[in-house]
Order: C-alpha cells, then structure tokens, then sequence
C-alpha cells in the first residue's frame, strides 16, 4: 500500500490539475461566448418564449454548483490522498530513519530541463517532516476552503472560474512544497504567484481589486527577481539544483569563501543566502516588502484565507527551512531573518490595532504570525544533516514549523469567519458590526477559539507553538528578539479581541437584514476548531513527532513553567484591556483614547505612510525618473540621430542633384577642367 | 521524400502559390485566400515531416557527444554561379529546422488572421508569400550568397506590405524600417565578400568556411560588421528604432511575421554566420556586444513602460525579449547559446501571438490606445484570457515558452566568470520586473476593469479567428512544459558552434 502511495505521488498533483482543467473545459464549453447568447438571447425574446430564458437562466443557477462539487469531489480525493501519504510516511520513513537519511524520501523525479551535461533540473517530490505537513495542511484547509466557497460564492456569476483557480492554485501550492530542487520551487513559486493574482483580481471590473493584483503581482517579482539571482549563484557553485546537493556540508563550504564585490568583502554564502532569501522576503510579506498583502484583501475571502494566511504566504518560512542546513551556516544572514521577522511581527502588531476593515486586521495579524515563524528560524541553528550537536539550536526551527501548522488552522478559520461575517452585513468595516453573537451563535463560538489560539491561551493550538517559538528565542540568549515576541503576544491578543469584541457584542451598529449562518460556510468554520484545539492538545504527536521529528522540541513539562505562566499572563491582559475598551461592542472609551494619541494614531492607522513612500518611488522616480526620459531619449536622440543620417544623405542628394543639372555646357566644362587637372598632374 | 527535395520544395510552394495568386482575377479574394491557406497548411505538413524526418536522422543528439565535421543534414549542392563558385548548396541543422517550424507555423495563423484583409487581397497575399519563401531560403542555404539573396527578398516586400497595408506613420515607418535594414544588408555583404576573399578558397559554403582559421586581424574587423549587419534585423541598440514604428504601422500578419520570424534572422545570421565563422573576433568583441545587448534588454522594457499603444508596448517588449536572444548568444557559454536559441522560437511564439491578439482587437474596438480600453474580459473572454496567457508568457512564467528560455539565458550566461558578465546578468534579471510592470499594466487596462459602454456590444473570436490563437497557445505551453525535445535538438547544434568558439 505505502509502495502504491509513494510510487503514484503524483496524483497529488495530477487531481488539482485536473480539477483545474476539468472546469476550464466545462467552462469553455458553456460560456462559448456570453454576449453573443445574450445578443441571441434578446432575439429569441421578441420572438415569443421566456421559456428560454427561464430554460437558460436554470442552467446558469444549476451549472455552477456542479463545477463546486467537481472540485469538491477532486479536494476530498486529494485530502485523503495527502493523508495517506503522510501515513505512510510516517509509517515506513519516520519509523525507521536509518534507512532514509534526513528522513527524507524523494519518490519521483523526472528530468525536465536540460542545461548543459552537468546541470539538470528535474521535476520531483520531495518527502520530508515539513513537506509531509504543508501537504496535509494544503490538501484539508482547500478541501474546507471549497466547502466554504460553495456558501460564500453561490451568488456570484463567476463561481466556476473561482473554483478553477483555486484549484489552480491548490495544484501550485502542493507543487511547491514538495519540490526536489530549486529551479522547480521557482517554477511553483512563479505559479502561485499567478494564481494569486488572478484570485486577487477575481473581481476583475472593481478597479481597487484590479490594483491590487497588480501591485502583489509586481512587489513579490520584485522579490523573485533576488530569488532568481541567488539560485543562479548557488546552482552555479554547487553545480546543481537539487535540495539534496545543496544541503550538502560540501556546498555550504564551497560558497564558504570571501569574493570582493566592487570594494567591498562579501562572504559568498550570505549573499547567495540572502538573495534567495529575498525570494521569501517578498513572499511571506516582510517588512519593507509587507505593502502587497493587505491590499490583496480584495480578494474574495475564501482567497484570503487559503492563500493570503494559511499558504502561500508561509512560502518564505517553508523556503528558508527548507534550505535551512545551508542557512544555519550563514550567520549574517540568520541575523536578517531573525531581525527582518521579530521587527515585522511588532510593526504588524501595532498597525493592526488601528485598522477598521476586519480582514486588514487580519492581514496585518498574518505579516505578525509569519514574523514569529521567521524569527524563530532566526534563532535557529541545526547542524548540517539535523543531527543534534553541542551548540545547536533546533528548537527554533522545530518550533516555527510547528507554528506555520497551529497558525494555518486557526488563521484560515478567522478568515472564514470574517467572511461569514462580511456575509452578514455587506461590509467589511468593524464599525458596521457588533452584536453578531445572538445572530450568529456558531461563528461566534468558532471564532472565540480561534481568537483565543491567536492570543495564546491554554490549551489552543497557538499556545504551544507560541510557547515554544519564545523558548527558542529565550535558549538561543536573544533576549531582545524574545522580549518583543512577548510584547507582541500581548499585542496580538489585544487586537484580536479588539475585533471579536466589536464584531460580536454589543448592539448591531448597522441595519442587518436576513442575517443566517449559511449551512456549508458555518461546516467549514466549525470543522476547523478540530484542529484549532486538536494540533495543541496531541502536540506530542504534531510537533514532536510530525514536524520536528529528530530535532529538538518544546518539552514544555521539563522547562521552567514561568515562560508559559507569564506569556499567558501577557495574553490574558491582552484579551482584559481588549475588554475593558471594547467589551460591550462600543468604542467610546477608545475614543478618548484615540484623541489622546493624536498624531501618532493617525501614523499608525495610516501604516506609517509606507505605500505613499512606494508610490512617490514607482511613479515619480521609476515612470517619471526612468520609463519617460527614457521614452524621449528614445524618440529624440536614437531616433533623432537615425533620422539625421537620413537627412544628411538626402542633403548630399541634392548636392549631387546641384551636377546633374542637365545643362551641356555645365558637363563640357566639368570635363575640361578635369582633363586639365589631369594633364597638369601628370606633367 | 528525400531530404533535399524537401528542403527545396518547402521553399518554393510560396513562391507557387505567389504565382498562383497572381493569375486569380482581382476581386476573388476567396480564392486568393483559400490558396494561400492550404498552401501554407501544406508547408506546414511538410516542415513537420522534415522536423520528423530530422529528428530521425539526427538522432536526438545527448549534449556532450562530439560532432561530425558537417554540421548540416540532408545537404545538397549544385553549382549555381561558376565564376564566384556561388552554389546552390542547401541543408539544414536543428535550429534552421526549428527555425522553419517557427515560420511554418506563424505565417499559417499570419494568414488566418489576415483573413479579412480586403483592400488589394491580391498584391498582399503575392507579397506575403514571396517573403515567406525568402524566410524558408534564409533556413536551407548554406551558401552563404545565396543565403543573403533569400534574406534580401524577406527583407523587400515589408516596405510595399507597411507602405501599402499599414496604418498610421505607414510612409515613413516603412522607408525607415527598410532603409535601416538594408543598411544592415551592406554591412553584411561586405562581411560576406570578406570571407569569400580572405578564406583563401574563394566559397561562400558554410560548411567549408567553418573549417578555415581565418587571420585574427581579418576577424577583429569583420566580426562587428557582420554581428552589427544582422543585429540590425535583431533591432540591437542603437539600430532598433525602426522596430517600433515598423511594427506599429503594420498589418497584423505582417507584424506576426516580422516579429515572429523576420527579427530572427537576425540572430540567426550572427550565430551562424557572426559567431560560427569568426569565434576569435567573436571572443574579441563579445564584451563590447554584451554591453550593447544589456543596453537593449533593459532600455526596451523601460521603453514600454510609457507607451500607450499596444503595438508600440508590444514592439519595445520585442526589443527587449530579441535583445535577450543576442544576450544569450554574447555569454559564449554552450547554455547561453542555447538559450539564445531557445528564446528565438520562444519569441517568435509569443510575438506572434501577441500581434495576433492585437490584431483582432484593435480590429473591433478601433483603437490601441490601452487608457482607452478596459474591461474586455467581460464581452471577449476567449481573446482577453488569451492576451492574459501570453502576456505571461512574455513576462516569463514557468510552464510557458518565455521561462524556459530566459532560463538557459541567464544560467548560460551566469556561468561566464568574467565580472562584466556577471553584472550584466543581475542587470538582465532585473528586467525581468520591469517586464512585468509594462505587461501587467497593458493586460489590467486592457481587460480588467469596468467596461466602456461603447465597447459592452463587441463579439468575442469568431470561430475562424480562435484558430490560430489556439495553435499559438499551444505552441507556447507545449514548449514551456515539455521543453525536452526542443532543448535536445538544439544541444545537437549548438555543439559545433560551442566547439569553434572555444577552440
């Protein structure tokens, strides 16, 4: 069985492709083309039945939902596809790692691209602790995310692109993770990127959606653009691609060397770590790079949650782990991560205590989490193979894996809730809430353990890996990155009940009409507090077995129980201010508080003016600066210079023209001074 | 069929149905089309069947095995010109065949798109013919004489094809265009007779003058004149304005065509011709021509981030994808070669397709002008998705054609050590984002966003017209997901070429 289940590993791939492709066909098939139908459609209407358009009306409401149930029906299989890879992961590698080392399997790899004899990239997948687990992650959070899509999207006249998208995006996502090499996670990267825009263009006439796509698409190439660069590096050196080679101790000491760049000395590892680094910088959304990924709120919120929360972006994390034995030996560039990640978890922190649109407050919750989980890398240090060592730090590493996993659960779960939520009252504005909880009583209670695993609150999910990220960060003796962690958590707890607050108690502070709890999307919400509370309750399994399996893990017993006890604390005040200033859904208290800030809350609820900062950048130096001078010089001096040959050589036409006179007389007398100049010479 | 008659026949069935064009009565437009169409569809069967053919003989070629002397299948030589020694001599190697699969299938969607062509149907499809049958000669000679007379009749019918069929600055985007070119063209010649008389043997084979070891004072000289004559058709910098005006005034299957095929020969003529025969002036030259090419990478992308027209924002891309190609081609390393290779039927797709797409547009909104659209996926959704696909595909997105060869590109071109190499290679990778600035700002304007009222009655492709945008789709993810058989038959070719300038 585990035989049959490695060998056709691809199926994991092949069923969201072919859920993608099914769709497509179905859809080119019946939207042959709309506005000939409606053209042919009014016609017919004049002649005499509404029949038709009833007949052709039923069709569009009827054949949507068969396109969601295909994809469903393609989700299912591939979730109990990636489970049964995972068990037999866990069965036949896990159980005995002697036999595969770095408990890594890789069962299919084909050659895909030929470089030259020496340097192949292949296509493959690639099985490993942290791979097993975005796959189980992948596979169920898509299956939810299409449950919930069925409710969320059934009005919409598009719905069966959107379920073609997705699962364009499932097949990139799983494509990504399992990577063998390098070249073939770029492949993936570049295509999640495009799912991703396409998804954040869903809506494609609302100009603010369009924008948005535009600008995730843009900052995150920006990035690959650094990505691309230090692949090209590494695989030069290291004369492959593949993560097996690269992990290497060879390779590591291969890029080990001083190269002066320009003047200065630049360790050859750090820089080519650094720049594939990048490729995650502007994936994962770090600061300065964080701009795209609330404005891809846009989105629908299905969207937002499978690909702007629980996936795609933990692509930078799962990057950097991925390839982590090679950076654990970058000191520099650890250095970057750890920076990069804890200042990005604290500016996110605070910018989202001042937004009102709920799934901005979210998104910026999401750039926090993802700085956690990098930060923790940070302070990470395992020794090449993941073999325990003196010195070595694997916690950090076990810990931020572990937290990508709570962190897809209850953070998917909150965007389906706002969703629903959105769904009840046609905004997106905190203020047009409030008073849901009556209304809304499953969602409510969902999304408490959502919130309360976001704030690290025993015994949720978030608790034990947040717990274990701030051991990590307190062992490694990175005290200022573990005092903003803890800051942060309190934060974090802050706002997150500063939300739930407003959304849910109180008094409604808009008109609700025919508020209900849609059947398919509350599944969906619901299910996912399975793991929200499941992943921190069998956390032996989860982090110990699963996902730090031979590193170390957060032995949460055998630690000093302070840590827990004052990151509880911390949180647990979070959740009192929160309801000391929101507590009944009212925002009076704030208010005041609000005014007494002044201009530093207008900073902060203005996200530190750094998408102005961007624009002033794109627009006035790059298009005004580059792109139109550029565009003059083009039309001006190139052209201007290929149109002066043109004129000189018609100038020197005329000269000629000048002889050609036709005038005998002109001729003779040309030839006899030529003759005499001649003879005068020759004598 | 044997290998040479193929070759010839391919060339010819052009100029056939050229001829055959010629007798039809004026206003029998159908006929003149439907001429054109299945002699086209039988060139492409045939170029498929060399192609089939070729992979046959050749063998797939595993990189890294030695070459034979004759780097040319299905030779065929008779003697055309005594006195000069100028010959009939035709064969083909795998880019020329790639090369003349490219073509086969560009002109048959070029004349499916041209499908409503009307004003003089007569005189257009003569001349389209007759310089697609010049292309086809470009590909099979290997004298190199006869090889420029072929390139000269390509280059000949753009200026009646823009002059008579264009639009806008028609005049004078076709003088230039043509007198830009034919500057390249003595250039050429004079690279060429240089050859002749200095090789010592007094040929203009290919195959011959590849053995000689011409003087490196010889090659200093003629390697820039030569690289430059045919840069020009690769619209290399500074030489490159003619290609924004020429390709905007165009026709759409003349812009498809020139784009597509006719800017390769370019750098199909300083590979072969340039780099093949004058490795050492080539070694010598190569920094000052990398610069040149990273000029032309990053200038045409910054250039099409203000143009307001799509066959302009199209035309500048074109200048930076071609200025790719040289890029490859200037690393000197066997990967670079190959990816210049790789981006030249890369290109040709995409461009194609490009144009294509333009074409049908333009052709029922009435303006280029991208502030003016928007939100045309809601009326064309076959045409938009279409032009969102290949606008990925020119921003190099895995899994279409552009990715694969930008890869070789810059891996090749990566592994060149030089420190000049290296910086431009960063600076060509940048590029890529710049790319998507320009192409994600032409496909948002053009297709997404709220729909112009005067646009919300426009009909998607016709039947007819999904055709040809269909087979170029094809082409372009077929090749970027199954690159394996193009990049074989391109290791087998490039060897040699690799072998003479690392010699």
């Amino acid at each position: 069985m585990a035989e049959f289940i490695f060998t056709n590993s691809y199926l994991l791939l092949i069923l969201p492709l072919l859920s993608f492709v099914i769709i497509v066909l179905w859809l080119a098939g019946k939207y042959q083309n709309p506005a000939e139908l409606d053209k042919t459609l009014r016609c017919q209407n004049q002649i005499n039945d509404s029949e038709e358009t009833q007949k052709r009306a039923d069709d569009f409401a009827k054949g949507p939902k068969i396109a969601g149930l295909a994809a469903i029906l393609l989700a299912t299989l591939n979730a109990l596809y990636g489970l049964g890879l995972a068990t037999a992961y866990y069965q036949h590698v896990l159980a005995q790692p002697e036999h595969y080392p770095n408990r890594t399997l890789v069962c299919f790899d084909l050659a895909w691209l030929n470089f030259s004899p020496g340097l192949t990239a292949n296509m493959g997948i690639y099985l490993d602790p942290i791979s097993v687990m975005m796959i189980v992650v992948i596979t169920m959070i898509s299956l939810l995310v299409n449950i919930y899509s069925i409710g969320y999207m059934k009005d919409d006249p598009a719905f069966d692109r959107f379920f073609a998208l997705m699962s364009l995006f499932t097949f990139s996502m799983l494509g990504l993770v399992v990577s063998s090499n390098i070249l073939q996670m770029f492949v993936f990267w570049e295509l999640v990127g495009v799912s991703s825009y396409t998804l954040i263009g869903f809506w494609y006439e609302k100009p603010s959606a369009v924008a948005a796509s535009k600008k995730a698409f843009i900052v995150t190439r920006f990035a690959d653009a650094f990505f691309l660069i230090g692949i090209l590096l590494v695989s030069f050196q290291a004369k492959s691609f593949d993560f097996l080679t690269l992990n290497l101790p060879e390779t590591a000491a291969l890029l080990n060397q001083s190269i002066v760049l320009g003047s200065v000395p630049v360790n050859l590892l750090t820089l080519a770590t650094l720049l594939i680094f990048a490729g995650g910088w502007g994936k994962s959304a770090m600061f300065p790079l964080h701009i795209w990924l609330p404005d891809a709120m846009e989105g629908p919120t299905p969207v937002s949650s499978i690909i702007h929360s629980a996936t795609m972006v933990v692509a930078g994390v799962f990057l950097t782990a991925r390839m982590f034995p090679l950076f654990s030996e970058a000191v520099g560039t650890l250095a970057v991560v750890q920076f990069i990640g804890s200042f990005t978890a604290i500016f996110a922190a605070i910018i989202a205590i001042t937004q009102r649109d709920i799934k901005r407050i979210l998104a910026f919750s999401t750039l926090s989490q993802l700085g956690y989980m990098l930060f923790s890398l940070g302070v990470a240090k395992i020794s090449l193979h993941g073999e325990m060592g003196p010195g070595l730090n694997s916690l950090g590493y076990s810990a931020a894996m572990y937290h990508v996993f709570t962190h897809a659960f209850f953070k998917c779960m909150l965007f389906l809730g706002a969703g629903a939520l959105i769904h009840a009252v046609h905004s997106n504005d905190l203020m047009a809430m409030g008073g849901l909880k009556r209304l809304m009583p499953k969602t409510y209670w969902s999304l408490l353990a959502a919130c309360l695993a976001i704030g690290g609150i025993f015994p949720f999910s978030g608790f034990w890996s947040k717990d274990a990220i701030l051991l990590a960060a307190l062992q490694s003796g990175h005290y200022v990155t573990f005092g903003v962690g803890l800051v942060t958590g309190g934060l974090t707890a802050f706002y997150m009940f500063r939300l739930f607050f407003l959304a849910f108690h109180g008094e409604a502070r808009s008109e609700l009409h025919d508020v209900h709890e849609d059947p398919w999307m509350t599944f969906s919400i619901v299910a996912l507090t399975i793991p929200t509370l499941g992943a921190g309750l069998f956390e032996h399994f989860f982090a110990g077995e699963m996902v730090a399996s031979g590193l170390a893990y957060a032995d949460h017993l055998s630690h000093p129980l302070w840590l827990p006890v004052i990151a509880s604390l911390v949180g647990i005040s979070g959740i009192g201010l929160a309801w000391g200033f929101y507590g009944h859904g009212r925002t009076e208290k704030a208010d005041e508080w609000r005014q007494w800030f002044g201009p530093v809350y207008q900073l902060v609820q203005n996200k530190f003016y750094i998408d102005e900062i961007y624009l002033f950048i794109t627009h006035r130096i790059i298009f005004q600066g580059i792109g139109a001078p550029v565009k003059w010089f083009d039309r001006n001096i190139v052209d201007g210079a290929m149109n002066l040959c043109g004129r000189i050589l018609q100038l020197g036409g005329k000269m000629v023209r000048l002889a050609q006179n036709g005038q005998l007389q002109f001729y003779l007398g040309v030839t006899v001074l030529g003759l005499a100049a001649l003879l005068f010479l020759a004598s | 069929m044997n290998g040479p008659f193929l070759l010839t026949l391919i060339w010819i069935i052009p100029f056939v149905v050229a001829l055959a064009c010629l007798l039809v009565p004026h206003d029998n437009h159908r006929l003149m089309k439907l001429f054109s169409l299945v002699g086209n569809l039988i060139n492409l069967g045939l170029v498929i069947l060399l192609t089939l053919k070729f992979i046959n003989v050749a063998g797939i070629a595993p990189a890294g095995s030695d070459s034979s002397a004759s780097i040319f299948h299905f030779a065929y030589k008779t003697p055309w010109f005594k006195i000069m020694n100028i010959e009939y001599n035709i064969g083909v190697d795998a880019i020329s065949v790639l090369m003349m699969l490219l073509t086969a299938i560009v002109i048959f969607c070029g004349i499916l798109a041209s499908w409503e062509v009307k004003q003089q149907a007569k005189e257009f499809f003569i001349l389209l013919n007759v310089l697609v049958a010049g292309v086809y000669g470009v590909f099979v000679s290997i004298d190199l004489f006869v090889l420029f007379m072929f390139y000269e009749i390509a280059v000949l019918p753009m200026y009646l094809l823009i002059g008579l069929w264009g639009t806008g600055r028609k005049e004078y985007a076709a003088m230039k265009l043509v007198l830009m070119l034919v500057a390249g063209s003595a250039f050429i010649l004079a690279g060429i007779l240089g050859l002749y008389f200095e090789s010592g043997i007094s040929t203009f084979d290919l195959a011959l003058l590849s053995q000689v070891r011409f003087s490196d004072s010889f090659q200093y000289w003629a390697f820039p004149v030569i690289f430059l004559g045919f840069g020009v058709l690769g619209a290399i910098f500074p030489f490159h304005t003619w290609s924004p005006d020429g390709h905007a005034s165009a026709p759409t299957a003349v812009s498809m065509l020139h784009a597509g095929v006719l800017m390769k020969l370019g750098g199909y003529g300083c590979l072969r011709v340039g780099m093949y025969l004058l490795p050492e002036g080539a070694q010598v030259w190569m920094g000052f021509f990398l610069v040149l090419v990273t000029i032309n990478v990053l200038y045409g992308a910054f250039g099409a981030l203000r143009q307001t027209d799509l066959k302009y924002i199209t035309a500048y891309s074109s200048v930076s994808h071609c200025g790719l190609v040289l890029f490859g081609f200037t690393a000197m390393t066997f990967t670079g070669l190959k990816g210049g290779v790789l981006q030249m039927i890369s290109h040709g797709l995409m461009t194609a397709l490009f144009f294509c797409l333009i074409g049908m547009i333009y052709g029922r909104t009435h303006t280029r002008t991208v502030s003016e659209m928007g939100g045309l996926m809601k009326v064309m959704p076959f045409l938009s998705v279409a032009f969102v696909i290949v606008g990925f595909a020119g921003l190099g997105l895995p899994s279409l054609s552009g990715f694969v060869a930008e890869a070789n590109i810059f891996v090749g071109s990566f592994a060149n050590t030089a420190a000049i190499n290296r910086v431009c290679t960063v600076l060509a990778v940048l590029s890529i984002v710049v790319t998507a600035v320009y192409v994600l700002r032409a496909v948002n304007a053009l297709v997404n966003g709220p729909i112009a009222p005067k646009f919300s009655l426009l009909t998607d492709a016709t039947a007819l017209e999904k055709v040809p945008v269909s087979i170029l789709l094809f082409c372009l993810f077929g090749m970027g997901i199954m690159p394996g058989w193009i990049i074989e038959l391109v290791n087998g070719a490039i060897k040699p070429i690799f072998n003479n300038l690392s010699r």
